[in-house]
């Protein structure tokens, strides 16, 4: 069963939760035999920009000392036969056309997006 | 007819958002169908099932805690379980145990087991289909 992640909603509580917690899912569940995909969308293309940081988190004396790495997850993904895609419209729209990106991530066009979506099995949207 | 079996992935905190309502809306018809029915708890919908969810009076609608009756989570799944399994079927509730411990939340209803991602795996590689509702 091929299942395609969609992930749209980005740095959703990735403080707190030190990744995204559908990445991390993914990850999760692909150590686990299952075969996924992954497709960004929306501000989550953001997910694929190498150069972003998100460390130095400190209230009063308490600081962040494992940030998220969302970069490296993503990376990682990529390590484990995860396909990542993003949507180049939505890179576009948020100026990253020529940004950096996760070595490995692939762009899709929209009018590419239905053959992809017919890849898979199930799509599930977070 | 064939028994369908579904699984629903929920993410949203309970009393923060009508998309926990929807799905529980969407339980309740499948549940009176019979079907076999999962349910994944991803991060605060963990807290649907925390046992110690509890009733209040609400001075503003001038009700004491009886007459107020308010909603809980709880009360709905458990309300879900025995009505899967009064029609034939069953709803198998799982949340996915790290979220758990993050919130202190182990204090869980009948019926909710601690999982993880593998679960959701098996649970839909089992399923004729799945549908996440997530937080957005």
């Amino acid at each position: 069963m091929k299942t395609l992640q969609i992930i749209r909603t980005a740095y959703r509580a990735t403080i707190e939760e030190q990744d995204d917690t559908v990445v991390w899912i993914t990850r999760a569940m692909r150590g686990a035999g299952a075969e996924l995909d992954v497709l960004l969308t929306g501000d989550a293309v953001s997910y694929a920009v190498q150069a972003q940081d998100s460390s130095g988190l400190a209230f009063g004396g308490w600081r962040q000392t494992q940030p998220p790495r969302i970069a490296g997850d993503i990376a990682a993904l990529l390590a484990k036969g995860v396909s990542v895609y993003y949507l180049a419209e939505h890179a576009g729209e948020r100026g990253l056309e020529d940004v950096p990106l996760v070595q490995g991530v692939q762009p899709l066009r929209r009018a590419e997006l239905p053959a992809l979506l017919g890849r898979y099995d199930r799509v599930w949207q977070w | 007819m064939q028994t369908r079996t579904l699984t629903f992935v929920l993410m949203d905190a309970p009393f923060e958002s009508a998309r926990t309502t929807t799905a529980m809306r969407l339980l309740d018809i499948a549940a009176r169908r019979g079907y076999q029915l999962n349910v994944f708890a991803y991060e605060g919908a963990v807290g649907l099932t925390f046992a110690r969810q509890a009733a209040h009076p609400n001075a503003a609608h001038g009700r004491d805690v009886h007459e107020e009756n308010h909603p809980l989570p709880r009360d709905w799944i458990s309300a879900l379980m025995e009505s899967a399994s009064r029609n034939g079927g069953a709803l198998r509730w799982v949340n996915c145990g790290l979220c758990v411990d993050e919130r202190g939340v182990g204090e869980a209803i009948a019926g909710a087991a601690r999982g993880s991602p593998t679960d959701l795996w098996q649970l839909a590689e089992q399923s004729d289909n799945t549908l996440v509702i997530a937080t957005k």
